[in-house]
Formats: structure tokens, C-alpha cells, sequence
């Protein structure tokens, strides 16, 4: 059994369809891309994916580890294993990341029927997660994403993820707005993370990104379908001639 | 039964030209204005300006009594771990006052006026205005007790004072007390005053606080009105700060059925730090009215005032901040923001900010938001598996928090962040949509 399968997928926001039919599948430990031009429904598809209100599925299918995704709420979808890294990380003016990051796990312990996580062992996994993600104790202590830098706050959606260990790692243009080292950082902490029960949909408009982060699969999303599916050389084409083809197709 | 719509009943046990009487000179003359001054103007109505928001009809149509019998009534489960110096005044008339207190306070009961040292009769009546609110007039002119505290000379005491006022309501008839406070903190002191307002049953308490911080003096002031849930609750706070004195107040609301708490202030020196942060919580169909005015007199004074309210129900909340700058109050620095969290459609709020500025060199802001939570804050939470009802609550409650994080002293911040969790857990924790 796949561990995410959309079948015809349609989906529109405020009354304006975006997705178009979607089909595809992610298997356990496979990382996919998903590669394609502004407005083609990138983001939408993430959305869709975590359950995010104003989003409204019109119709098809989303099985995520045999469940029918679409009759869960955003808590329970994170909880059975889906994790988005937003593209902007929102600012939680007085929620320190520290209980930010506690609150969450512990929604999943309860969610399994086990008691709260130990605060002393957990700030320590905690501690020695964000060290390799450059990320100091003092930014752990402060409220979540409040004053970071664009960097920082990617940096921070990677170390939630290595915390919450998902089962679907949904990257929605994670490397937007990064330097090259931050991309390297926010890359080694995300192919740490490669597993072979873990799934990777890293969404992006570059190329650059997959040079770190090396996909099993690379599907173009343009006018809210999938034009074209291939290997990671797919991603090197689109690279050199752009998405022309695919726009004027949609 | 007719009902006079502008004033209340003057209760105070005795008639009232007899209380100006029995008082002596110097209380005399004080009781004998306000008298004047409240049978003149009587009590606000709706086409009065700094009134328009906060209705008083209700309290209007009450015939109280004069407060009187026991109030069996702990301190909220926060505050008292609190390590303190406690003072209890009820149904406006002082209990029996500490023998320990720290080196360098003084408490006096206010009960019997004549016996009350000068620094009592020189200040008492000279920092309020009761021209500028008929309830001050009327406590001046109806008040029975109280306390006055004095924090010497350089003092330093290390536990804070906890004021807890409390009164008596009527089951049927409400019951009415003048209660009134005076601090002088003296040159040089720094002090911690907790204040706690409580009761049961129905009735109007109308405090009165007159507070006077002397030359590079500093007082923190949490105050915390907790009445009871039929109370209406008119309170009036007048400070007046010398030169580089420190005021850091602040004011938590959660309780009664109509409160409005007026703080004023005149800032008549120079550098001096004023601070008068709040956080009103509402719920049914609680009315929170928090009123300040800011006097900056001279020059290199700095205010900070951040309000925040959170409305469920049908409750309401009102914001009225004024803050005038003279001529002469040069590089004033001051900054007011006013914000409302409305967790129902039922829920209201006004906020009316208000600049009068005559010195060209300074330096004010202020703004106001209302709103509801951010759906985008809301999904984000969510999105890492925490449930609905929880991201709502851990929302509300780190909008809360951080204003409560802006009172200084820490014992007296963690007391009042655990009394406001409390409410919030009660309130808004697991509630729906």
C-alpha cells in the first residue's frame, strides 16, 4: 500500500478552481518533487494536503496510510503523520518555541493514549536536534518564528519536523528566500531526516534545491494539473528551458 | 417607589452635613465641596462625554444600604502564595492592622480622622479631583474608612503590601461602601502594593486610591478587581508622581457585573517613568470599562500604556485613554496601544484614544486593534497536531500573558499571570468555535 495516494483531485478557493485533477502517488520512502511555475497550484496542493480551512475539495480522493485524508481535521492529519514546513513560518507572538514544540508532542502522545513527555528528557532531544540545525537555546526560548529571519524560521520548520518525526514531509518552497549556506543547512537537516518509512514532497519553483536534496521522482504542476512525471533529470530540463511549454499547454 | 436618575442615595450611616460635622476641620472642608459638588452634578448620564460608553442604569435604579457584616471570602488561589504584608479593608472600613510591618511602612486606619497623623491630613482630598469624577466627590464625601499607608524616606521594604478591599453585597438589596485609600511613598522609597478587590452578593463599591510617590520614588501597583459577579464596581486611582519617580501599574479585571476603573495621573516632574498596563477579561454579560488619563506637566517624562481586553459572550469592554502633553513637558516620550481579542459575535468593545498635545518635541504613539484570533496563527498550530480548543486556548492565553509580562516585580507577575490562566482556563479553554 502507497502511503499517500490522490486520485482526481479537485480543489478550489473562494469559488476558483485551482486543482484540476491531481493524481499521484507516494510510496514509503520515496521523496518526490514537485516542480512548477507560479500560480499552477503549488502551494494549494500543501494546503489541501494539511487541511487547511478555505481549501475546498470539490472532488476526488486522498488516502494517506490507508485513511481517507480528507474527513480529518489539520490536527488529526498532523497527528496520523503529516507535516508541512510552511513557506512562511507564522509568527506566534508570546508562545515560546520550547512549549510550542511541547504542546505538539504531547497532542500526539495524548492522541496515542500516553502520558505527557518527560520536560527534562524532551528539552534535551530538543537541544541537541536545533544544535545541528544552528539553532541556540536562546531562540528556542523565545516566542516562535517572532523576529527571526527568513532563514531562521526555515531553520525552525526543520527542526519541528525532526522533533515530530512525520511520516509525509510536505516542503512548501522551503528554499525561498534562503543564502546558499542556509540552504545547506535547512538541506543536511532535511536528508538527515531520509528514511525508508518516511515521504518527501518538496515543492519548488528551482531546480537548486533538488542539487541538495535529491528526489526520487520530479512531477511538473502547471494549471492545476500534472503535466509531465520523469526522474531527477527532469528537473536539470526544466532548469535549462523553463516551464514556456508547460504554461502554454495549461 | 421613584427613582432620583442622577444621584444615589447618600447612605453613609449618618446624614451627611452631620458626617461633615462630626469630622474635623480639615475633612470638614473636604466633605462640605464634595457634597456640594456631588448634589451639583450628580451622577453622569448619557450625554455625558467621558460616560457616553458605560451606562448607568442599572446602577442607578439600585436603593443601596450601607455595607456591614462579615465577608467569608480567601484570596484567589494565586495570590496566595504570595509572600506579602495583608491589610484588609472591609465594607470600606479597615480591619485590624499588621503588627509586623516592614521597616519604614506605616499603616493608619482612616476611621476615626481626627486621630490620623499629618502626612494623612496634609495629602488626603489634595490628589484627587472630585470636579473631575462625581463618584471621587462622593466618596470624599461618604467615606467611613480605610486605610493610609506610608512608605518612609528611602524605605525599601522587600515583601509587597497586599490590599485586599472587600465587601459585603445584599441578597435583594444592594449595599453600598466608599472605601478610601492613600500611599505616600516618600523620596527615594521603592515599594510593591498589591491590590485585590472581592465580595459576594449584590452591591457598588466605589474606592477611591489617592497615591502620591515623591522625588526618585518608586511604587509598582498591581491591582486586581475580582468582585463578585453581581457587583458594580466604580474605581477611582489619582496618583501624583514627583520628579524621576517610577509608577509601574497595572490593572487585571475579570471580575464584576459592570466595572469601570479610572486612573489619573499627573506627572509633575521631570524624567519621571509612568506605566499603566492592563488586561480586562470578560465573559457574559460583563461590562469592563478602563478609563486613564495621563497629565505630562514637564519636560523628559516617558508613559507606556499597553490595554488588552479578551470578550466572550455578550460581554464589553471600553477603552477611554487620554494623554495630554503641556507646553512646557518637552521630549515626552509616550506610547498607548489599546487592544481587544472578541472570541464571540456577541461580544463589543470601544476604544477612544485621545492626544492633546502643546509641546513640539516629543515623541507619542498610539494605536488600536480589535479583532479576532488569526486564522493563519490557528492552522499553524494545528498543522503540528495540536487540537482546535487548545490552539485556541494557548492563542488567547500568550496574548494575555504578554501583557501581564510587562508588570516588573516578579512574585507579584507570577501571581497575577496564574490568576488570569485561571480565568482563561475557565472561560475559554475547550470552548467551541
Amino acid at each position: 500500500m502507497a502511503l499517500l495516494e490522490i486520485e482526481g483531485l479537485h480543489a478550489e478557493v473562494d469559488g476558483k478552481e485551482i486543482l484540476k485533477g491531481i493524481d499521484l502517488t507516494i510510496e514509503a520512502g520515496e521523496v518526490h518533487a514537485i516542480m512548477g511555475p507560479n500560480g499552477s497550484g503549488k502551494s494549494t496542493l500543501s494546503y489541501v494536503l494539511s487541511g487547511r480551512e478555505g481549501y475546498d475539495v470539490t472532488g476526488g480522493s486522498i488516502r494517506f496510510a490507508g485513511r481517507d485524508l480528507l474527513e480529518m481535521e489539520a490536527d488529526e492529519r498532523a497527528v496520523a503523520g503529516i507535516f508541512l514546513a510552511f513557506q512562511y513560518p507564522v509568527e506566534l507572538p508570546g508562545v515560546s518555541g520550547m512549549t510550542f514544540l511541547r504542546e505538539a508532542v504531547n497532542a500526539r502522545r495524548k492522541a496515542a493514549g500516553e502520558a505527557d513527555i518527560d520536560a527534562m528528557a524532551f528539552l534535551k532531544m530538543v537541544r541537541g536536534k536545533a544544535r545541528e540545525l544552528g539553532i541556540t537555546d536562546e531562540m528556542l526560548k523565545r516566542a516562535v518564528n517572532v523576529g527571526f529571519s527568513g532563514g531562521e524560521k526555515k531553520r525552525n520548520e526543520i527542526l519541528q519536523m525532526a522533533v515530530l518525526e512525520p511520516k509525509l514531509c510536505v516542503l512548501d518552497e522551503t528554499d525561498s528566500g534562503l543564502d546558499i549556506d542556509a540552504l545547506k543547512i535547512v538541506s543536511d537537516g532535511v536528508n538527515a531526516l531520509r528514511d525508508p518509512g518516511r515521504s518527501m514532497l518538496v515543492i519548488t519553483h528551482y531546480q537548486r534545491l533538488l542539487n541538495h536534496i535529491q528526489p526520487d521522482k520530479v512531477h511538473v504542476l502547471a494549471g492545476g494539473k500534472i503535466r509531465r512525471t520523469g526522474g531527477k533529470e527532469l528537473a536539470l530540463e526544466l532548469e535549462q528551458k523553463g516551464y514556456a511549454d508547460f504554461v502554454e499547454a495549461a | 417607589m421613584t427613582i432620583d436618575a442622577n444621584t444615589l442615595p447618600l447612605v453613609a450611616g449618618d446624614d451627611p452635613a452631620a458626617l461633615a460635622a462630626a469630622s474635623p476641620d480639615w475633612l470638614a472642608t473636604l466633605r462640605r465641596a464634595a457634597l456640594a459638588r456631588y448634589g451639583q452634578v450628580g451622577l453622569p448620564g448619557p450625554r455625558t462625554e467621558a460616560w457616553k460608553f458605560t451606562g448607568l442604569n442599572a446602577l442607578k435604579a439600585l436603593q443601596p444600604v450601607p455595607a456591614a457584616g462579615a465577608v467569608d471570602l480567601g484570596l484567589p488561589e494565586a495570590l496566595k502564595a504570595l509572600e506579602c504584608v495583608s491589610i484588609r479593608v472591609v465594607n470600606g472600613r479597615a480591619e485590624a492592622l499588621p503588627s509586623d510591618l516592614p521597616a519604614g511602612v506605616e499603616v493608619v486606619s482612616l476611621g476615626d480622622p481626627a486621630a490620623v497623623p499629618d502626612w494623612v491630613r496634609v495629602t488626603l482630598g489634595g490628589v484627587v479631583s472630585i470636579e473631575a469624577s462625581p463618584f471621587a466627590a462622593l466618596n470624599t464625601a461618604q467615606f467611613t474608612g480605610g486605610v493610609a499607608i506610608r512608605v518612609a524616606r528611602g524605605a525599601m521594604p522587600e515583601a509587597p503590601i497586599l490590599l485586599s478591599l472587600l465587601q459585603a453585597g445584599g441578597d435583594g438589596t444592594a449595599t453600598i461602601a466608599h472605601p478610601r485609600v492613600l500611599v505616600v511613598v516618600e523620596e527615594g522609597a521603592s515599594a510593591d502594593l498589591v491590590t485585590v478587590h472581592q465580595g459576594g452578593g449584590g452591591y457598588l463599591a466605589n474606592p477611591v486610591t489617592e497615591i502620591t510617590v515623591a522625588e526618585g520614588a518608586r511604587l509598582g501597583h498591581a491591582m486586581l478587581q475580582a468582585e463578585g459577579p453581581e457587583a458594580f464596581h466604580v474605581a477611582t486611582t489619582a496618583l501624583r508622581l514627583a520628579g524621576r519617580a517610577t509608577y509601574d501599574g497595572f490593572v487585571l479585571a475579570t471580575g464584576g457585573r459592570l466595572a469601570r476603573h479610572e486612573v489619573r495621573a499627573e506627572l509633575d516632574g521631570e524624567h519621571i517613568e509612568y506605566s499603566i498596563n492592563g488586561v480586562y477579561l470578560g465573559a457574559g454579560e460583563q461590562h469592563h470599562d478602563i478609563t486613564t488619563f495621563i497629565d505630562h506637566a514637564r519636560p523628559h517624562g516617558t508613559s507606556h500604556e499597553m490595554v488588552k481586553g479578551v470578550l466572550t459572550g455578550r460581554s464589553r469592554g471600553v477603552f477611554q485613554g487620554k494623554i495630554l502633553v503641556r507646553p512646557d513637558a518637552q521630549k515626552t516620550d509616550g506610547f498607548q496601544m489599546n487592544r481587544a481579542l472578541l472570541l464571540s459575535r456577541d461580544a463589543e468593545v470601544d476604544s477612544k484614544p485621545e492626544l492633546e498635545i502643546y509641546a513640539d518635541d516629543v515623541k507619542c504613539s498610539h494605536g488600536a486593534t480589535v479583532g479576532e484570533l488569526e486564522d493563519e496563527q490557528l492552522f499553524y498550530l494545528m498543522a503540528r497536531g495540536i487540537p482546535r480548543a487548545r490552539a485556541r486556548a494557548m492563542l488567547v492565553e500568550a496574548y494575555v500573558q504578554e501583557a501581564i509580562a510587562l508588570i516588573g516585580r516578579a512574585p507579584v507577575r507570577d501571581a497575577f499571570a496564574a490568576v488570569a490562566t485561571a480565568w482563561l482556563d475557565r472561560h475559554v479553554a475547550g470552548t467551541g468555535e
